[in-house]
């Protein structure tokens, strides 16, 4: 093993060019991360790009093909599962079936040698039943809980082994919508409260922006984008993951101008459009293919008669369709020369407005700082 | 409790579903029980047979058959402790290692020798362990005068041979059954391999371990054929007695004692093993079914 590195205290989890290639199938491809002491980690991700592999490199269930993995600052290439100090939370539980709750959740401890004393497994089992608010579920079979009361035993019988790290492979698949939002929740309370490092793998983009304080966005085994979800939404590297993170309005183009900070894109009928480069993003060339992505929540949305002020894109339109969403409105409006355009206003701009009706004319725009000018990959 | 309820409605076609079972039931157990119940008090008749009779002779008589209780009662435990041991081992390889190809070929090797006759396949054993068989080419390799054929340990590979894949495919296919994940959710919390099989695949196959004991131990009780060919007259087994007083020397009365005495003995030990079994499955908290 090497030598600990002097940051290695604070890095949970490292990734040093790791692949795990299948034969031909690369799923994968070269990865490197660091996952800080104390954060809730997410691979984020569409079905098949790698995420549930590199979680198994992590638990030990999987080799990589090349690269090093390292658990604290140590290599753990070659460490078998049993012997590794992270608990997973399988996608579908995992839970033992002959074994009541009890027994699932005390199973990591009386793998410890020397074993622990029968009071102090009891003593354990009940604070963790507690943590996940279960208490009193002792002695129930665990196929006869429901599917939200399962994932809290899963989650308990990792928990108890005070792991280093948790991993968690779709936990929240199997639940309902609410009972998902409920479970997010408790999750990262409880994150913060044991303080172990978490590492999620989701292919939600909403769970995983709301729940992270770290993503790395996936795409054929390889990481696209790594960072907060601020950064992710805000300044996206590419059209791929402003399309996965959030809605998007896309203009395709050239890039007919290019600066340090931003670029005019030429669209496909001669017109040209002005846009940021986002901070993580590296110039375009001229003549390039590039896109123009526009949040739709950045894009206003006014009458006819009255433009709103100081956009640097002004386009006429007409309402077709209207969708009502309690705390917002999404428009879908026919801009003239750009297309459908989505916008979302807000509750206080529709009270100004008086809000729109399919058929409608109606204005749109955005400010400079709003459009984005973005590499096709 | 469907039972109950289908009666207590005074469901006809309950009943008539129930008919053809209870027909089966009555005829070819009960009946044949009840006779040889009856047989066993009787007399021999002169000529052979049976003679009406009640007397407890017959059951007092039964010590002079002890050879064939003892002999079953050791070599039909032990074969399938062996075919345990032995198909264990088999049926995790097929259910958790094997790949598909591998895992189809084997299952069909374990099947093929079920397409000809067990008698002739138990005939071929009578040469491979006679004379000019094994012990020929042990004399080979140096090591002289080894006689299997007519010993119990011919009877054992006879039986280890006849009945290991009537073992296999009951704990093949609770092993089959078993979610792999299970054993990863195992090793993630600790658990070395080994504690991770005794501490999860062996319960969770335990039903398949079960019944296939059951099904081997049960049969192997009234083997006659193997200890007829393999045990050549010196080694048999009540099944052996029992050929021998109904078909050889008649005495019905007898015979029919002796098999009522094997009856007894197979249920007190079944009864033994399920309770064993079933207080295990308790403390471990499992349910078998
Ligand atoms: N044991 C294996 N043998 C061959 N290919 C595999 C194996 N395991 C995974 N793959 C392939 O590797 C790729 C990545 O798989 P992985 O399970 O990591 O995807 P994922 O991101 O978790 O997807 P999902 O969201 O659907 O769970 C897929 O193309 C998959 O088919
Ligand atoms: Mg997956």
């Amino acid at each position: 093993m090497p030598a600990r590195s002097d940051h290695s205290r604070d890095i949970d989890i490292e990734f040093r060019g790791v692949s795990r290639h299948y034969g031909e199938i690369r799923a994968v491809d070269g990865i490197d991360l660091s996952v800080p002491k104390g954060t809730f980690f997410s691979f984020l991700g569409p079905s098949g790009c790698g995420k549930t592999t590199s979680l198994r490199m992590i638990a030990g269930f999987e080799q990589p093909t090349a690269g090093d993995v390292l658990i604290e600052g140590s290599s753990v290439v070659g460490t078998p599962p049993h012997r590794r100090p992270v608990n997973m939370v399988f996608q579908h539980y995992a839970l033992f079936p002959h074994l009541n709750v009890f027994d699932n959740i005390a199973y990591g401890l009386r793998q410890r040698a020397p074993r622990p004393a029968r009071a102090e497994i009891t003593r354990r089992v009940g604070e963790t039943l507690d943590l996940v608010r279960l208490g009193g579920f002792e002695s129930r079979r665990v196929w006869e809980l429901s599917g939200g009361q399962q994932q809290r035993v899963a989650l308990a019988r990792a928990l108890i082994n005070k792991p280093t790290v948790l991993l968690l492979d779709e936990p929240m698949a199997a639940l309902d919508r609410k009972l998902r939002r409920d479970m997010q929740i408790e999750l990262q309370t409880l994150q913060r409260d044991v303080g172990i490092t978490f590492v999620l793998v989701t292919h939600d983009q909403e769970e995983a922006l709301s729940m992270s304080d770290s993503i790395c966005i996936m795409r054929h085994g390889r990481i696209v984008q790594a960072g907060g979800a601020r950064e992710l939404y805000d300044e996206p590297v590419n059209r791929y993951v402003a399309d996965f993170v959030g809605k998007s309005n896309f203009l395709d183009g050239t890039v007919a101008d290019t600066g340090a900070s931003g670029a005019v894109l030429r669209l496909a009928d001669g017109r040209t459009i002005a846009g940021r480069y986002t901070s993580t993003a590296t110039p375009l060339a001229r003549e390039a293919k590039a896109c123009i992505a526009v949040r739709p929540e950045l894009v206003s949305i006014t009458a006819a008669q009255k433009p709103a002020g100081g956009m640097a894109v002004n386009a006429p339109a007409r309402v077709k369709n209207r969708i009502y969403l309690g705390e917002q409105t999404e428009y879908l409006v026919a801009a003239e020369g750009l297309g459908d355009i989505l916008a979302m206003a807000s509750k206080t701009s529709e009270l100004a407005s008086g809000g729109f009706s399919p058929g409608d004319e109606v204005v749109i725009g955005w400010p400079e700082s709003a459009a984005l000018v973005l590499a096709e990959e | 409790m469907m039972k109950r309820a289908g009666i207590r409605s005074g469901n006809g076609v309950t009943a008539m579903l129930l008919l053809p079972t209870t027909l089966w039931f009555l005829l070819l157990l009960v009946m044949p029980l009840v006779v040889i119940l009856v047989f066993s008090f009787g007399e021999r008749a002169p000529a052979g047979g049976y003679q009406a009779a009640f007397t407890f002779e017959q059951y007092l008589n039964l010590p002079a058959r002890l050879k064939a209780f003892t002999n079953t009662l050791t070599l039909a435990p032990l074969g399938t402790l062996i075919c345990v041991l032995m198909a264990y081992p088999l049926a995790y390889y097929l259910a958790v290692r094997a790949g598909e190809r591998v895992k189809v070929m084997l299952l069909v090797l374990v099947i093929v020798p079920f397409w000809t006759s067990f008698l002739i396949r138990t005939y071929a054993w009578i040469y491979i362990l006679g004379g000019r068989g094994i012990p020929q080419l042990l004399e080979l390799v140096g090591i002289e005068d080894v006689r299997l054929i007519n010993t119990p340990t011919a009877v054992l590979i006879g039986i280890v041979y006849g009945y290991l894949p009537l073992m296999i495919f009951p704990i093949y296919v609770s092993l089959e059954k078993l979610d792999k994940r299970l054993l990863e959710a195992s090793g993630d919390l600790g658990a070395s391999p080994w504690r991770t099989f005794l501490q999860v695949t062996l319960p969770l196959s335990a039903p398949g371990l079960v019944t296939g004991s059951l099904l081997v131990f049960i049969l192997l009780m009234g083997e006659y054929l193997i200890p007829a060919l393999l045990g050549g007259g010196k080694v048999f087994f009540v099944g052996n007695a029992l050929v021998d007083l109904f078909l050889q020397s008649r005495n019905w009365p007898y015979g029919s004692a002796v098999a009522i005495g094997l009856v007894a003995i197979m249920m007190v030990a079944i009864a033994i093993y399920l309770a064993m079994v079933g207080r295990q499955q308790a403390r471990d908290d499992v349910s078998l079914v």
